[in-house]
């Protein structure tokens, strides 16, 4: 009997959701690291019972967890994150440069293949990698390197790494996006990078064209084309077919094309959702309706699923690692809300229901199909 | 020279981090100062590294505070031999959070 696990990250601690493959009747494991904010857990491929978290607060800076029990049993593993080499400076908000400064993990992006084998995208940004299940971290210093990184500016939230992509077909390419210097890419396992920014256009930056300095808040594959690759803008819903070479908008009919999440279908590379929230200035969808588009034409027409979703008086927001699919037949869907609740659907986005109502604000929703 | 057994208490985060309740006790050579205590606390549970002074800096997080005698002696140079009071046990050296709502 196939199971599913939902892995929650909190701004006050971890839960785990679990549920059969009927997914219709949930238990809540929790909180875990009560108190503590919870940027993501996302468990291995390789082996799903091992787990990775990231553990923080403001008081006492980051803190790594591991499971290998399924998220029933944690031990703290190292927690030391330091620039290779003299990490030098990226520009701040107004543009003077400003020393790299470590302060979070944001994502956990274990193997496909080693369970001790995992990268985190941390802020300020830049990507660490460890081969023995969380002993120790090392930068890949391609990426800061690489030579844009002291042109790189940060969002509201930081400057963070917040999105790593593994192709599947091809371990050393691998995808990644930096709020607010946008995508780039790697071939080689991440020894060098080059950002793949071309066809975006941000109008609120200085050059809209600009070589980086989008702010993109995620991006999302599918296992069977990994050529192909979706992303929530800050504005702009966007798709490459060549990697990300270039960019192209498929924004379409979505009423407004703000947002976060951004997933693709388990089986479906077409069919891909996103959460349009009203703007830049409002953090929470139109009209307090919470409403997730799908499109099923890889973008451009889109179609709203409301069922069971709150359609009035509804003002949360999704953060951009909250939403998730699972690979069962049937495709589940899930995704958080900084209201704390985690809703979730078993067919695909037709119909929705919460499967946890009152949680802290969610970070981050990762599900694991268990077999 | 003899090692001074120095109390040390705790905020909830790290106790729960560290397992242990509110205060624990830590064997510290030489002089008992912030830095030497501090040490001697993080070679007993290295799971405190860096949740109180940053890994690379050894500089003091910046909501952290630390009191001693009921005094706040979290800007003092870390090399600052600590109340007497301290150094024999008699008063706990106290790693504090700093208040913040939410």
């Amino acid at each position: 009997m196939s199971e599913v696990r939902v892995l929650v990250g909190t701004r006050k601690g971890a839960f785990v959701l679990t549920a059969d493959g009927k997914r219709d009747r949930w238990e809540i494991a929790g909180p875990f690291f009560g108190g503590w904010e919870m940027y993501h857990l996302k468990g291995s491929p390789a082996d799903p019972n091992r787990i990775y978290a990231s553990q923080g607060t403001g008081w006492h800076g980051q803190v790594m967890q591991r499971s290998n029990g399924g998220g029933k049993t944690w031990e703290p593993v190292d927690n030391k994150f330091v620039y290779d080499g003299q990490p030098g400076t990226h520009q701040w908000y107004d543009g003077t440069p400003h020393p790299w400064e470590f302060k979070r993990v944001w994502h956990l992006e274990p193997s496909l293949t080693d369970p001790d084998t995992v990268f985190a995208g941390v802020e300020d940004a830049a990507m660490f990698k460890t081969v023995d299940g969380g002993k120790s971290w090392q930068e890949l210093p391609g990426l800061r390197n690489h030579g844009t990184g002291s042109k790189w500016q940060p969002g509201a939230g930081g400057l963070c790494l917040h999105t790593i992509l593994i192709d599947p077909t091809n371990h050393a390419r691998m995808y990644i996006a930096i709020s607010a210097a946008g995508a780039f890419r790697t071939d080689d396992g991440g020894a060098t990078w080059k950002p793949i920014n071309q066809g975006l256009r941000s109008p609120y930056i200085p050059d809209p064209n600009a070589e980086v300095g989008h702010c993109v808040h995620r991006l999302a594959v599918h296992r069977s084309r990994p050529q192909t690759l979706f992303m929530q803008k800050h504005w702009d819903v966007m798709r490459t077919d060549n990697a990300g070479d270039v960019w192209t908008e498929v924004s379409g009919n979505l009423p407004t094309d703000f947002g976060f999440v951004v997933d693709v279908h388990a089986h479906e590379p077409e069919t891909i959702y996103v959460v349009p929230i009203k703007s830049d200035s409002e953090h929470y969808p139109i009209d307090g309706q919470l409403r997730v588009y799908r499109s099923r034409t890889g973008g451009n027409e889109w179609e709203p699923l409301t069922k069971g979703l709150p359609q009035h008086d509804c003002y949360v927001n999704v953060l951009r690692d909250a939403m998730s699919v699972d690979a069962l037949d049937s495709c589940g869907i899930y995704f958080g809300t900084t209201g704390g609740q985690v809703y979730a659907s078993a067919n695909g986005g037709d119909s929705w229901a919460a499967i946890a109502e009152h949680l802290p604000p969610v970070l981050s929703v990762e599900a694991q199909t268990l077999q | 020279m003899e090692n001074a057994v120095v109390r040390i208490e705790l905020p909830p985060h790290l106790q729960t981090l560290a397992r242990v309740g509110r205060e624990v006790q830590v064997d510290v050579r030489g002089d008992v100062t912030q830095r030497a205590v501090l040490d001697a606390l993080e070679a007993a549970y290295p799971v405190l590294r860096g949740t109180i002074r940053d890994h690379a800096t050894l500089k003091r997080r910046a909501f952290m505070r630390f009191f001693a005698c009921a005094e706040d002696v979290s800007h003092d140079p870390p090399d600052t031999p600590l109340p007497p009071e301290v150094a024999t046990g008699v008063e706990p050296f106290m790693v504090v959070g700093a208040l913040a709502g939410g």
